[in-house]
C-alpha cells in the first residue's frame, strides 16, 4: 500500500518569548563569571581571607579593584546597548557610537569642559557629563541630518558623515589641548586614551544615577526598534511613531554615550561587536539583542580590562587598545560579509 | 448603498519643492471589496497609496476611516484596521521569515509582551494564505524578490486588517503565484469581508475586482467597474499609447499592446 504523506509539519524556531529567558539567563551567568575574574585578576594579588582583616587588601579591593570592575560594567553595558540601538535605528550593521561619531562628539564636549575647568556639579551631576552629552547630541543630529534624504537613510552617507564628525572632533580636541594649560592638557590626554581608572565608589554612583534610567528607557523601546530594524515603512504602518522614536532613541544614546565618554574616554568597537555577538548567539530580535548586549557588553569590557591589566608584566595597556585590536578585525569582517549581499 | 469603510476626498500631494503629483483624487472603499488602481509609471499611484497608508500627509483633502479622519486614529488602533505592503522590502539584518510575519501581530499585543502561541498560529495561517508556508524556516534576506513579497503579504495578513493596501504585489510574482494572489484576495473578501486597494500593472488580474481607478498624471482618468474602465479608448489615454487594445473573452478581459 502506498503511503502518502500530505500534511507537512513545520519545524518552527522557539518563539522570542522563550528565547529571551534563556538568553538573559546565560548572559547573566557570563557576566557574573567575568565579574569574578575581574575581581580576582590583578598585578597585586589579593587574599580573599584578608579582605576585612588586612587594611591594605581592604583598600586595594574596595577603593581600586571593585570600582574599576564596576566601571567596566557600566561603560561596557552602555556602549553595547547604544550600539545595538543605533544599528537597529539606522538599519546598518556597521553603526555604533564610535563609527557614527557620537563618541567623538562627546569627547569634544568633554575636553572643552575639562579645559575650561568646569568641575562644578548641578544636582550631583558633574557638568562634564552635560558638556559631553551636548557634544554627542550635536554629533548624532548632524550625522542623522546629513544621511537622511527624505524617507531614506543612506548607509554610505551615514558612515562617511560619522567619519567626518570623528575627524572634526579629533581636530577640535587637539586644538583644545594645544590652547589650554599643561595640566588640563595632560588630563585630557590621559582621559582620551580610554581607561577605566577610578578611585572609590562615588563616581560609579554618580554615573549610575544617569545611566540606569537611560538604559531602562532605551530598553522600553526594544519593540519599536525591532520593527524599525525590519523596515521603516512597515514599522510606521504597524503603529510605531517613527519620528518620535528616532528622536528619543537618539537623545538617550547621546546621553548614555556622553556620560560614558566623559568618564572613560572613547573606547571603540564595544558597541559594534557585542550586539553582533548576541545576534549570532540568540537571533535578530531586538527585544533580546538589547538587554543581551547590556549584559554581554558589561562582561566583555570587564574581561578586556582584566586582560589590559595583566597582559604586560611591567605595565598596563589601555583598555581601548584591547577593544580596538579585537573590534577592528570584526568590523572589517562584517564589512566584507555585508558586501556579499548588498552594495553600500 | 453600503457604508464606506474608507474614503479619500479630493487628495492633493506634492513633494517638497516638487510639482503636484496627485491632484483631486477621490476614492471610496466599501467593506468586502477589491479595488485596483492602475496607471502608467509615475502617474502618482504609489504616492496615493502611501497617503492612504498614513505614510504621507496629503497637502489638501481628507482621508476617513470609519468616518474618522485617518490622523485622528491612534497609530496602534489604526494598525489593526489597515495593513500596507510596499513595493519591495529589504532588511539589513538576516531576520527569520517567521519573525517578520510575527511583527504583524504587534498592534494586537500589549506593549511589553512577546507574541504568544495564538500569534504564532495566526502567523503560520497567514503564511499559508499567502502561499509562503514553505518559507517559514528561511531567512528573509536570502529570499528572492517574489518570495519576499509573499512573506510581506503574510505579515500584512497576520495583522488581520479590514483594509489591505498593496503596492504592485504581483510585480515580481510568476504566473501561478499571481493567480494564487488574486484567488486569495477574493476568498478573504468573501469569507473575512476584507477590503483591498491594490496598485497593479496586471490588468488581466483585475477582471474580478469590484472597481478600478485609473490615474493619469496624478488625476483620475476613469473610475468604475472593470468592464467600464478596461476599454480601448480609456486605456490608450491612461497609458498614452494608441496601440493598447482590450478585448473581452468570456469573463476575462485581455489587454495587450500591438508592437
Amino acid at each position: 500500500m502506498a503511503q502518502t504523506i500530505t500534511s507537512h509539519t513545520l519545524v518552527l524556531p522557539a518563539p522570542s518569548g522563550v528565547r529571551v529567558v534563556k538568553a538573559l539567563a546565560i548572559l547573566t551567568l557570563v557576566l557574573i563569571a567575568s565579574i569574578a575574574v575581574g575581581l580576582a585578576v590583578g598585578r597585586q594579588p589579593i587574599d580573599p581571607a584578608g579582605l576585612f582583616s588586612d587594611s591594605f587588601s581592604h583598600t586595594l579591593f574596595f577603593r581600586l579593584r571593585l570600582p574599576r570592575v564596576l566601571m567596566g560594567l557600566l561603560i561596557g553595558a552602555s556602549l553595547a546597548v547604544t550600539g545595538g540601538a543605533l544599528q537597529a535605528l539606522f538599519r546598518n550593521p556597521l553603526a555604533d557610537p564610535y563609527t557614527l561619531g557620537v563618541s567623538g562628539g562627546g569627547a569634544l564636549g568633554a575636553s572643552l569642559a575639562i579645559a575650561l575647568g568646569w568641575s562644578a556639579r548641578v544636582a550631583g551631576i558633574p557638568l562634564v557629563f552635560a558638556a559631553s552629552f551636548a557634544g554627542a547630541m550635536l554629533a548624532v543630529t548632524l550625522v542623522r541630518t546629513i544621511a537622511r534624504t527624505g524617507a531614506v537613510v543612506l548607509p554610505g552617507a551615514l558612515l562617511l558623515s560619522g567619519v567626518a564628525v570623528n575627524l572634526i572632533s579629533a581636530a577640535g580636541v587637539l586644538t583644545i589641548q594645544y590652547l589650554t594649560d599643561p595640566t588640563s592638557a595632560l588630563r585630557i590626554l590621559r582621559w582620551l586614551i580610554g581607561s577605566l581608572d577610578v578611585v572609590g565608589l562615588a563616581p560609579i554612583r554618580q554615573m549610575l544615577w544617569v545611566l540606569a534610567p537611560a538604559w531602562l528607557a532605551l530598553l522600553a523601546f526594544s519593540r519599536q526598534l525591532n520593527l524599525l530594524a525590519i523596515d521603516e515603512d512597515t514599522a510606521a504602518t504597524l503603529g510605531v511613531n517613527v519620528r518620535r522614536t528616532e528622536t528619543i532613541v537618539h537623545a538617550l544614546c547621546a546621553l548614555i554615550v556622553g556620560v560614558t565618554v566623559s568618564v572613560g574616554g572613547a573606547i571603540g568597537f564595544v558597541g559594534l561587536i557585542v550586539p553582533h555577538a548576541v545576534r549570532l548567539m540568540f537571533g535578530e530580535d531586538l527585544r533580546i539583542v538589547l538587554p543581551g548586549s547590556l549584559l554581554l557588553g558589561a562582561a566583555f569590557l570587564i574581561l578586556a580590562d582584566a586582560l589590559a591589566r595583566t597582559a604586560l608584566p611591567s605595565s598596563e595597556l589601555p583598555v581601548g587598545a584591547i577593544t580596538g585590536l579585537l573590534g577592528g578585525p570584526v568590523f572589517l569582517w562584517l564589512l566584507r560579509r555585508r558586501q556579499q549581499y548588498s552594495a553600500m | 448603498m453600503p457604508k464606506a469603510l474608507f474614503e479619500a476626498r479630493h487628495l492633493e500631494f506634492a513633494y517638497a519643492k516638487g510639482p503636484v503629483v496627485v491632484r483631486d483624487v477621490s476614492l471610496t472603499s466599501t467593506p468586502a471589496s477589491l479595488t485596483a488602481v492602475i496607471g502608467a509609471n509615475g502617474s502618482g499611484k504609489s504616492t496615493l497609496i502611501r497617503m492612504l497608508a498614513g505614510l504621507l500627509r496629503p497637502r489638501t483633502g481628507t482621508i476617513l476611516l470609519d468616518g474618522v479622519p485617518l490622523n485622528d486614529w491612534r497609530p496602534r488602533l489604526r494598525a489593526r484596521q489597515i495593513a500596507y505592503v510596499p513595493q519591495s522590502t529589504a532588511t539589513a539584518f538576516p531576520f527569520p521569515v517567521l519573525d517578520v510575519v510575527l511583527s504583524g501581530r504587534t498592534p494586537h499585543r500589549p506593549m511589553f509582551r512577546f507574541e504568544g502561541p495564538h500569534d504564532s498560529m495566526r502567523a503560520v495561517q497567514a503564511l499559508e494564505n499567502a502561499g509562503a508556508a514553505h518559507l517559514a524556516g528561511r531567512c528573509f534576506s536570502s529570499l528572492s524578490g517574489g518570495e519576499r513579497q509573499m512573506v510581506i503579504l503574510a505579515r500584512a495578513l497576520a495583522q488581520e486588517p479590514r483594509l489591505l493596501l498593496l503596492d504592485e504585489p504581483s510585480a515580481s510574482l510568476d504566473l501561478k503565484h499571481r493567480a494564487d494572489l488574486i484567488r486569495t484576495l477574493g476568498r478573504l473578501r468573501d469569507t473575512n469581508r476584507l477590503s483591498v486597494i491594490m496598485i497593479t500593472h496586471d490588468l488581466q488580474l483585475t477582471g474580478s475586482f469590484d472597481q478600478l481607478l485609473a490615474l493619469r498624471c496624478g488625476e483620475v482618468a476613469a473610475a468604475g467597474l472593470p468592464d467600464e474602465v478596461l476599454r480601448n479608448h480609456i486605456l490608450r489615454e491612461v497609458y498614452g499609447d494608441p496601440n493598447v487594445r482590450a478585448q473581452r473573452m468570456g469573463d476575462q478581459t485581455l489587454v495587450w499592446v500591438d508592437l
